[in-house]
């Protein structure tokens, strides 16, 4: 008997590789509904070259709105400083959202960035080279760096990767701080050297009169040139970084991030690529800082310590790991809004309230994107309303002065606020004599008070959680009004940009533009 | 005779006072599929962790082609022409479908992070040779991994599709002997009996030599030349799928001894 053919298989039952959900996709093609989804699905229509284009244009066009008044160039360095937190939050993206490696010591490759381009174009030492020299020495001297300090802890991931990383950035720090008493081992004198230490980084006071960026006879002097040349750097090292992201590199470090063993296993040299990735976001790190030392014709220890390196991880992760769109997003709202909009005096006497727009906007940003459905947010925004009205008449009724307070827009001018100065003194009960020497002690146990509330609300869930956000608005409100507007500096931008990152964290863990990561399935 | 593809000499590892392999000896043959077959903990994976380079061997020696590979980076074994793929899936989850064989073919790519950030004409040409080939592997599976599913993620496949993508991301990188750990866990009969076909279609189609590891005795009954048996890391029997399934020591290992007392 001959062999029998193979048996054909039933017409209705599975065959190889048909598949009936592959065949009928188009059927299935999903669309999202409403306004939001549509105008998702027009912008997804749109060439992302475009997109680009059109970004860098209206960049670009910022400075043709400003005049060389003092005021508009206030807001040219306002633009051009979060330009250059653009470029390093494009720089750590690279470690961070592509290879995923939690590199904590790359505000050492800023510094070096900065202190080289300020050793080499200052009188610190004499030497005035320009920055066509300077600029691809410093960056390729900081890449270096990069790559030999990732040497030692290539085999390393997660937080052990992160402290080893994080001790390289403070070694910075610390040789920036200190460079000014380098001896060679304490033998100068013997070895009959004609100092007995040398002074190499200016210590705390750091390096300043650096020189302005030029090149072949043109220096960049105004503000204007800055922001450009800034802006071409951003738009160059995007570039850079989107084609290096499509290329067979870029899909080696996502593999990497994914899962490190079965890229290696599928031919990827996994500890070549770490070094890579931090090589080469040293460089962009460098690049950022070269020019940031000529902006501010300096180069300072304390712009390049940890809490830096803090604020640029929170651009990163707050624009979305992994998209350099939202790095980009990031590094502008964190260091337009947050660090300099929050920032109770500014250099210019009129855009003082500033601060009290960002912050109740914040809070109101922070509200309608948490919660949900839209009858519990009315419900919420009412409470919120209807607390402070009634709060108001109780106090002004059994109180004296208890609702006088005036609004503080600045340290020395106490003016009315506008209108959104009168609403919020319809809403909360200033007491009069607010910003008086003695009256702070409880305005800090409000401060208090308002911390614990939050934390309670942690604790609590359902609608006492709810219950418990109209009066923990209003104290922050409250607080804010009475006590943190007044803080010159640091901890309350600090304090907000946190609180902001954590609901945001928590609203959308992915981040503004980033895309959801899945770990496990 | 010409060298075996694969050969195993002595080879030992131990984690500690556990020893996952004792003097394994065995070869596979050009294009020759072997089995390999044992009860949990009998150290196959153990096995394959070995020759891709993923542990390194206490003592012996593990030829490639008549070459040692041991102590070789994994990389460096997978670009002498060893892929695998793994008994608990790792795909790279957040990477499109075509994304996740395109990272395979690294090895087989020469272009320089500078030459692609330029586009030069060679990592162009490398780019599309990439895409084509990704392509190509993916459409061994019929549909299943074709059209709009190029595009998603690999976190959304489901879990039949993702061996799959495993089995399509190794062969991206034109091996020589593939290893596939456990290919039908988890399928349901339709799909084992699919597999099946495949792992012979793949080497007649793709000329590979193949060393798999496998539970479902139909799986290994159909697409064995030769069949190992491991227990507790020793190789305890060796031949036909009829020599070895029918050894005493197999079924003692597998059922215990009681079995074999009680005929």
């Amino acid at each position: 008997m001959s062999e029998t053919p193979p048996t054909q298989p039933e017409p209705t039952g599975p065959r190889i590789g048909a598949d009936e959900w592959v065949a009928r996709s188009d059927e299935r093609a999903e669309t999202r509904g409403g306004i939001s989804g549509r105008v998702r699905a027009w912008y997804e229509r749109v060439p992302k070259p475009a997109v680009f284009a059109v970004a860098v244009a209206a960049g670009a066009l910022v400075p043709l709105l400003t005049a060389q008044t003092e005021n508009d160039i206030y807001f040219l360095r306002v633009g051009t400083v979060a330009l250059v937190f653009a470029l390093l939050a494009l720089g750590l993206n690279v470690a961070v959202g592509f290879a995923g490696l939690l590199d904590l010591g790359y505000i050492a490759y800023y510094g070096i960035g900065a202190y080289g381009y300020a050793m080499l174009s200052s009188d610190k030492f004499g030497l005035h080279w320009e920055a066509w020299l300077v600029i691809p020495l410093v960056v390729a001297v900081s890449a270096l760096v990069g790559l030999l300090l990732a040497l030692p802890s290539r085999r390393l991931v997660g937080d052990y990767l992160a402290i080893v990383t994080l001790f390289f950035g403070q070694i910075f720090y610390i040789i920036a701080t200190q460079g000014y008493r380098v001896s060679f081992l304490g033998l100068n004198k013997d070895l009959g050297l004609d100092r007995a230490n040398w002074d190499l980084t200016g210590g705390p006071n750091g390096i300043a009169n650096v020189d302005r960026l030029g090149a072949f006879g043109l220096t960049a002097s105004s503000e204007r040139a800055y922001f450009y040349i800034t802006l071409v750097a951003v738009v160059l090292v995007f570039a850079v970084l989107t084609l290096a992201n499509r290329s067979r590199t870029g899909r080696a470090w996502r593999a990497l991030h994914d899962d490190p063993l079965a890229a290696q296993a599928m031919s990827v040299p996994v500890n070549w690529l770490k070094l890579l990735a931090v090589g080469l976001g040293a460089a962009v790190a460098a690049l950022a800082g070269t020019i940031n030392a000529a902006l501010l014709q300096g180069a300072f220890p304390d712009d390049y310590n940890t809490q830096v390196l803090i604020i640029i991880y929170a651009m990163v992760v707050l624009g979305g790991a992994g998209s350099l769109a939202g790095a980009v997003l990031g590094a502008v709202l964190v260091s337009v809004f947050m660090l300099e909009g929050l920032r109770p005096q500014t250099p210019i006497g009129d855009l003082t309230g500033n601060g009290r727009w960002v912050f109740y906007g914040a809070i109101l940003l922070v509200l309608v994107t948490t919660i949900r459905p839209w009858r519990r947010l009315a419900a919420i925004l009412g409470g919120i309303a209807a607390f402070g009205v009634v709060v108001h008449a109780i106090v002004a009724a059994t109180t004296e002065r208890g609702t006088d307070g005036l609004l503080n827009t600045a340290p020395d001018t106490f003016e009315e606020g506008g209108p959104l100065g009168w609403l919020i003194r319809q809403w909360l009960a200033l007491p009069g004599g607010t910003y008086e020497v003695g009256s702070r002690t409880w305005f800090n146990v409000a401060l208090v008070g308002l911390i614990a509330l939050v934390l309670c609300m942690t604790l609590v869930k359902g609608w006492m959680r709810d219950a418990l956000i109209i009066p923990a608005v209003w104290l922050a409100g409250f607080v804010w009004e009475t006590r943190l507007v007044l803080e010159a500096s640091g901890p309350t931008r600090l304090l907000l940009l946190g609180v902001i990152l954590v609901v945001v964290m928590v609203a959308r863990p992915q981040g503004i533009l980033g895309r959801p990561r899945v770990e496990i399935v | 005779m010409t060298a075996p593809l694969l050969e195993l000499r002595g080879v030992n590892k131990a984690f500690g006072g556990l020893q996952c392999i004792l003097d394994l000896d065995f070869e596979v043959g050009e294009n020759e599929i072997v089995s390999v077959i044992g009860p949990n903990g009998a150290g196959k994976t153990t096995l394959f962790n070995l020759v891709t380079g993923i542990y390194a061997p206490d003592s012996g020696d593990i030829r490639l082609d008549g070459e040692s590979i041991v102590g070789l980076a994994p990389h460096k074994i997978t670009n002498r022409g060893v892929a695998r793929t793994f008994q608990t899936l790792r795909l790279f989850l957040n990477m499109s479908v075509k994304e996740n064989v395109m990272a395979a073919t690294y090895g087989g790519t020469r272009a320089s992070l500078a030459e692609s950030i330029l586009r030069l004409p060679r990592a162009r040409r490398e780019e599309r040779e990439s895409r084509e080939l990704a392509e190509q592997k993916l459409s061994f599976f019929g549909q299943r991994l074709m059209g709009y599913r190029w595009n998603q993620p690999a976190y959304s496949l489901s879990y039949a599709n993702r061996r799959r993508l495993e089995i399509a991301r190794a062969t991206a990188t034109n091996p020589r002997i593939l290893l596939l750990d456990e290919p039908a866990a988890g399928m349901n009969p339709v799909e084992t009996h699919e597999i099946t076909e495949l792992i012979s279609q793949l080497r007649e189609e793709g000329g590979y030599t193949i060393l798999v590891i496998e539970h479902d005795m139909h799986v290994v009954e159909g697409i064995s030349d030769r069949v190992i048996a491991l227990d507790h890391g020793v190789k305890i029997a060796e031949g036909t799928y009829e020599q070895v399934a029918t050894n005493t020591r197999v079924v003692e290992a597998y059922l215990g001894t009681a079995a074999t007392e009680r005929k």
